[in-house]
């Protein structure tokens, strides 16, 4: 199949806005100090979700994890707060797992199998199971397909996404300067953000003269490792007219688009282009909006690599040009279309991309949990000064866009519209 | 055929006895003999190994010598290992070379390509200076690392007979 898509402009159409994010809540990001199971973790960041949203256990029958083989499973975290399930679903899976399972989440309620459901993400990316994959995870045996990969020191996300990223160089004159701007902008976003771990601002140079990890990832380049769970609450449009908070209505979603190949996505070119390619025809047309529409935009920054390579691929500048985009100034808060609000993975902290959904839920009921003074009113009265320690509100948000990724070959979308 | 389980630089490396194809791949690197398999309904060739045509799925398909030369299409440059066995080797290349062997087919963007370290003529970690002269276009030959019986691992050398890329990519210094 070509990379652009004949569909049916229609399809797609009838659940646009129909179902919505209601809840959203998490616990604080870790490195040390005294960490949580993820049980004990999930169980407090759907407790979270629920009082977010005004639900209460008995009004939530329905709940999907992901996790890769590293976490807790909804039965136990259903028990530990008195929800009884309808629907249960445990699925293996990293940073595409959010958006698909909110497709997911829409398609079982409109099946009538159950009412509301919670996606939860809890990971010990810190104390535990190192999501860089050092300590224990380095030295278990290769097997099966890993003989191919693993046995030539090519385990690593980074070391295994960055062919696409060093090509993506080669083809168009990406630079490392150019691309470090997600860092910095994303550090700026993050000194705005109480929640967030790093929270110091940085610049280019900072970045670029970080140690090299492997090329082209410095330091900088790359995530942080926390321990940390995240739950949203997912339930119609029409019930969610009469909770607690502005509805925020999902208005199109993609899951796990792939590129060919997905077994080993490097067999099938160009290895610059990421799966982004191939879902954003499907995206758009549900969601029935395109790119520039978009007011927000939640990337995937494991790396500032992914954050540029699926800015370009799902549409918002043209191929090639993605080195240009990230540092340009658009995605900076102040900017036309600012990108991870929260600081993201890069800063914030690493939760398997469930949080910049989190984020942009926020960002759409525009109360960005950030520095501004609450008002008489309970709502936060957000200035717009986007200087250090200041607010993170975008200005009159409407429409956001999730963009997760699992690897170059592989990933998901979510567009969100502020509802009445 | 009996399974591998084998160590490769202080790391277990182990193939499954139910794992035909892999076992299949392995046994001709251990004569240092690369093979891959082409299918017999639209002879196409592939790697890795799978069990059925990635092109139109027949599972009939047969092991065919592929001569381990071709070009780089790209790699990483590894300074902070994550394995603990290739601590030892850093600065060390990650390879993927396009085989000339099937290069642009069957379609434009489609190569063999096929994953290695960057090693000496005679099979060992390439020391920093080579690693310097290797970038995006440099053309290369396979070599192999011996590891035990009925095991040996496919790497890439730089082709002396060839004529080089004055200048081949590298991430910029």
């Amino acid at each position: 199949m070509a990379i652009t898509q004949e569909l049916d402009a229609n399809a797609g159409a009838s659940l646009r806005n129909k179902y919505a994010v209601v809840g959203v809540g998490e616990t604080s990001y870790t490195r040390g100090g005294d960490p949580m199971t993820t049980r004990a973790m999930a169980t407090i960041a759907l407790r979270n979700a629920m009082q977010d949203a005004g639900l209460k256990p008995s009004e939530v029958d329905g709940m999907l994890s992901y996790s890769s083989g590293d976490s807790t499973f909804s039965p136990f975290i259903a028990g530990d707060l008195g929800i009884r399930l309808n629907f249960y679903m445990d699925v293996f899976g990293g940073g595409s797992s959010t958006e698909a399972l909110v497709g997911i989440a829409i398609g079982i309620i409109e099946a009538g199998m159950c009412e509301s459901v919670a996606i939860f993400r809890s990971m010990n990316g810190y104390s535990r199971v190192r999501i860089g994959g050092t300590g224990a995870r380095s030295a278990v045996p290769i097997v099966a397909e890993q003989v191919h990969h693993r046995t030539y020191g090519w385990q690593s996300a980074g070391q295994m996404f960055a062919p696409s990223f060093m090509r993506h160089m080669y083809d168009y004159g990406t630079t490392p300067e150019q691309v470090a701007h997600v860092k910095v902008a994303h550090s700026q976003h993050a000194s705005n953000n109480p929640k967030a771990l790093y929270k110091q601002r940085v610049t280019v140079d900072d970045v670029v003269n970080s140690r090299m990890i492997c090329k082209p990832l410095h330091l900088l380049d790359c995530c942080v490792e926390t321990d940390n769970a995240t739950a949203i609450i997912v339930t119609s449009a029409e019930r969610a007219r009469d909770l607690k908070q502005t509805p925020v209505l999902i208005s199109g979603v993609v899951g796990r688009v792939s590129k060919p190949r997905v077994d080993m996505h490097y067999q099938h070119g160009p290895i610059s282009t990421v799966a982004g390619a191939y879902g954003r025809d499907r995206l758009w047309r549900n969601a029935g909006v395109g790119p520039e529409d978009i007011d927000v935009t939640g990337s995937y920054d494991a790396f500032t690599f992914t954050t540029m390579l699926q800015l370009e691929d799902y549409g918002y500048c043209k191929k090639g040009e993605g080195g240009d985009y990230v540092s340009n100034g658009t995605t900076f808060l102040g900017g036309r279309r600012p990108n991870n609000t929260s600081g993201g993975h890069l800063c914030e902290g690493y939760t398997h991309g469930i949080a910049m959904v989190a984020e942009n839920v926020r960002q759409l009921r525009r109360e960005a949990d950030d520095s501004c003074p609450i008002g008489h009113d309970g709502k936060r009265q957000h200035t717009y000064d986007h200087a250090e320690g200041g607010c993170r509100q975008v200005r009159d948000a409407e429409l956001s866009a999730n963009l997760g990724w699992a690897m170059p070959g592989t990933g998901s979308a979510l567009v969100m519209r502020r509802g009445a | 055929m009996t399974s591998l389980n084998v160590d490769y630089l202080g790391m277990p490396l182990q193939v499954d006895d139910l794992d035909h194809e892999n076992l299949a791949y392995f046994k001709h690197c251990a004569a240092h003999d690369f093979h891959l398999q082409k299918c017999d309904d639209c002879g196409l060739i592939r790697y890795p190994t799978t069990t059925a045509c990635p092109w139109c799925a027949s599972p009939k398909a047969t092991w065919v010598p592929v001569e381990g030369k071709g070009a780089v299409h790209s790699y990483t440059e590894v300074h902070h290992a994550i394995q603990p066995a290739f601590k030892a080797h850093v600065p060390y290349l990650i390879l993927l070379v396009d085989l000339d062997t099937q290069l642009g087919k069957p379609s434009e963007h489609e190569a063999l390509r096929v994953a290695g370290n960057l090693m000496t003529a005679d099979g060992q970690f390439a020391p920093p200076d080579l690693v310097a002269k290797v970038g995006i276009g440099s053309r290369m030959r396979m070599v192999f690392s011996d590891v035990a019986d009925g095991i040996a691992i496919p790497q890439w050398t730089l082709d002396e007979s060839a004529a080089q890329p004055a200048k081949p990519w590298r991430y910029p210094e």
